[in-house]
């Protein structure tokens, strides 16, 4: 304890005091350069005009967050109405979001109990197969998706080839292919966090359930979830959180319906329909969000003692 | 020892084949109903398996198990009426002690209320009833383990199976355990089977023991059976303290076998089965079956210098150098009605054997 020493203490604890400075230093420089300060630039950058074609203005402005919210004619000049476009592109963002965190949930947490009920030494190896495919660069994988689900696919001709369906689905730009799109981007994120608190989960619970009368289901869902369920919250907001803000799946397996958030923002950023306070600000409503859904889940849950 | 002979569980030819590792050979026992059964032996010796094929936790590879006359050797576990208490708990930990208690009852289908009630019943059983509401990680190892016994206790099963359960309390706590399990067996009239691996805890709460070793059961009857007289080495070896002598038999005579050890110093005691003159085996002698004397009070004392004397709080123990022979050591107990006596080391000592103190081992 400082302060617990006796006399020299002092002398002792300034010369600590000063080198905790340093060694804390590379870790303050780095949240400074690549947390604080883009998300500094992002939020004044949200409250500035606009520059046509990209660049913003040096002049305060609530513009951008005007725009998201209210609708106030081509020239401007009408009274203010509630403007849905943007609001109903998170919505749809939520929506697919939320879809692709349940069919992970799914996927993986059968997953994840499989591979922490193997014996020890093979479990290094499942969880090596699971990450496998993620060495291969996201876009590529995005698209090689567009390709198993197109109508000509693999998918649908091997469905047609043993008679399940006489044509094809028609996946492709529908929002059941965006979420299958942001599930297979993702599905590591669900699986190795559930599989951690799997792996440390104590079977003998199980074995007192049973023994209790307990049939299987009953300790799946009164014993084994409550038990690693932060694993599936962890698993759950790895998976949520960069679904919601993703462009490259809605982009390749989406159309015009299924246009999403991190399409919006990249388009305020990218190419000729620039506005970058309205990108800026976008961002902004997008990390509000996320925070709040953060907080909510960090909560802790006791479901009160009957 | 409880009177009534019905068999609650029998175990009949049970083996237990993990690959090519056979853990149980062959093993046949019959466990009395509203009696306190313990299966007795080291680590690895089969006991916890052979409870957690009764549990059914695992299957029977050959033989069978009955509960009452029935075969249960197909039923999973949530289906036999069989609880137990297990050695590191496995409390739930996102449970109250009440919740806990009550989740057998639940699972039994019984309505909230009686559950609530029955729980409630079973933490006044151990003495727990002010703690209902807490969490386990809120108790003691001591206090766990009661809501442990309390949970297993409160569907009234009609075999309590305990594995190790005092293993992990320290020894006042253990001992005060012991006591209030055996209390709680006598009260609920449920049938105990307790696995240890701790002889003395075994001798003081069973009504018959199982003595397991290497798969196999070594000897099986009540704890003065067990301790006075064991069938073989393992069994003398393994309960309590003993003086274990290679003797060779000189000769048989009236029931009674006459015997040397090394060194020339003659011994009698009673014959066993299957031993026949000039056969070399094991002789038993419990060290507070025997006692010193500076003279020889019979013609077949053994003669012998002290090497040491260790004083261990209710006795003293005697190690004693027989006259060209092996070690003996002799307890004797530090109450003024004992028969303690101090000698000097290199003190020249007659060791005498009160009456039925050796017990010839068959191998």
């Amino acid at each position: 304890m400082a302060g617990g020493a006796a006399t020299g203490g002092s002398v002792q604890s300034e010369t600590y005091r000063e080198a905790r400075t340093w060694l804390l230093l590379p870790a303050w420089v780095t949240l400074g350069i690549l947390t604080l300060a883009p998300l500094t630039i992002m939020l004044v950058y949200s409250f500035l005009t606009k520059e046509f074609r990209g660049g913003v203005i040096w002049e305060f402005s609530l513009a951008a967050y005007d725009q998201f919210f209210f609708d106030r004619g081509l020239f401007g000049d009408e009274p203010p109405r509630i403007e849905w476009t943007y609001i109903g592109i998170f919505w749809r963002s939520i929506w697919q979001a939320g879809a692709a965190t349940v069919l992970s949930l799914l996927i993986g947490f059968p997953t994840a109990y499989f591979i922490a009920m193997r014996p020890q030494k093979e479990r290094a190896l499942w969880v090596f197969l699971v990450t496998i495919p993620y060495w291969v660069n996201l876009l590529i994988r995005t698209v090689s998706m567009k390709f198993l689900l197109r109508d000509e696919g693999p998918l649908n001709e091997g469905l047609m080839a043993i008679g399940l369906i006489s044509e094809p689905l028609g996946i492709v730009n529908t929002n059941l292919a965006v979420q299958l799109g942001l599930f297979y981007s993702y599905l590591p994120f669900m699986v190795l966090p559930i599989y951690a608190a799997v792996e440390r989960y104590n079977l003998a619970l199980s074995e007192a359930a049973a023994d209790l009368y307990a049939p299987r289901w009953t300790i799946l869902r009164r014993i084994v979830l409550p038990s690693v369920r932060p694993g599936i919250v962890a698993g759950c907001i790895l998976v949520f959180v960069p679904s919601l803000g993703s462009f490259l799946a809605p982009d390749l397996l989406g159309g015009a319906k299924t246009f999403m958030i991190g399409s919006l923002i990249e388009e305020q950023f990218k190419g000729n329909a620039g506005n970058w306070p309205f990108g800026a600000a976008a961002s902004m409503i997008l990390l509000t969000m996320v925070l709040i859904l953060l907080i909510l889940s960090a909560r802790p849950s006791r479901k009160g003692v009957r | 020892m409880p009177q009534n002979t019905e068999i609650a569980i029998d175990v009949r030819d049970a083996v237990k084949r993990y690959g090519p590792f056979t853990a149980l050979k062959k093993i046949s026992l019959s466990i009395h109903d509203n009696e306190f059964f313990t299966l007795l032996g080291p680590s690895g010796c089969g006991k916890t398996t052979l409870l957690r094929m009764i549990a059914g936790f695992e299957d029977v590879t050959e033989g069978a198990i009955f509960l009452y006359g029935e075969g249960i050797d197909a039923l999973p576990p949530h289906k036999r009426p069989i609880n137990t208490v297990f050695q590191n708990y496995a409390l739930f930990p996102h449970m109250s002690v009440l919740e806990n208690v009550g989740f057998g009852l639940e699972m039994l289908g019984k309505s909230k209320a009686e559950a609530r009630a029955r729980a409630g019943e079973a933490l006044e059983m151990v003495q727990l009833s002010q703690f209902a509401t807490r969490m386990p990680s809120q108790l003691s190892g001591g206090q766990q383990q009661r809501v442990a016994l309390a949970r297993a206790l409160a569907p009234r099963p009609k075999v309590l199976l305990l594995d190790e359960p005092l293993s992990a309390l320290d020894l006042k706590l253990r001992k005060a355990m012991q006591v209030e399990l055996k209390h709680l067996q006598r009260e609920t009239g449920i049938t105990f089977i307790f696995v240890t691996h701790d002889q003395e805890e075994a001798l003081t709460m069973s009504d018959r023991i199982a003595v397991m070793s290497a798969g196999e059961l070594q000897q099986l009857g009540e704890a003065r059976d067990i301790y006075e007289r064991p069938r073989n080495v393992f069994v003398a070896d393994f309960i309590g303290e003993t003086n274990l002598m290679e003797v060779t038999v000189d000769a048989i005579n009236g029931g009674r076998a006459q015997c040397h050890l090394g060194g020339g110093h003659k011994l009698t005691c009673d014959a066993v089965e299957g031993i026949t003159p000039g056969a070399k085996v094991h002789m038993s002698l419990r060290p507070e079956r025997l006692f010193l004397s500076v003279e020889p009070v019979e013609n077949e004392s053994l003669t012998g210098r002290v090497r040491e004397m260790i004083y261990i709080g209710t006795d003293t123990a005697t190690i004693v150098d027989l006259d060209g022979g092996p070690q003996f050591t002799v307890r004797s107990s530090n109450s003024s009605r004992g028969n303690a006596r101090t000698f000097e080391p290199g003190t020249e000592v007659a060791v005498n054997m009160e009456h039925g103190a050796g017990r010839l081992l068959v191998d």
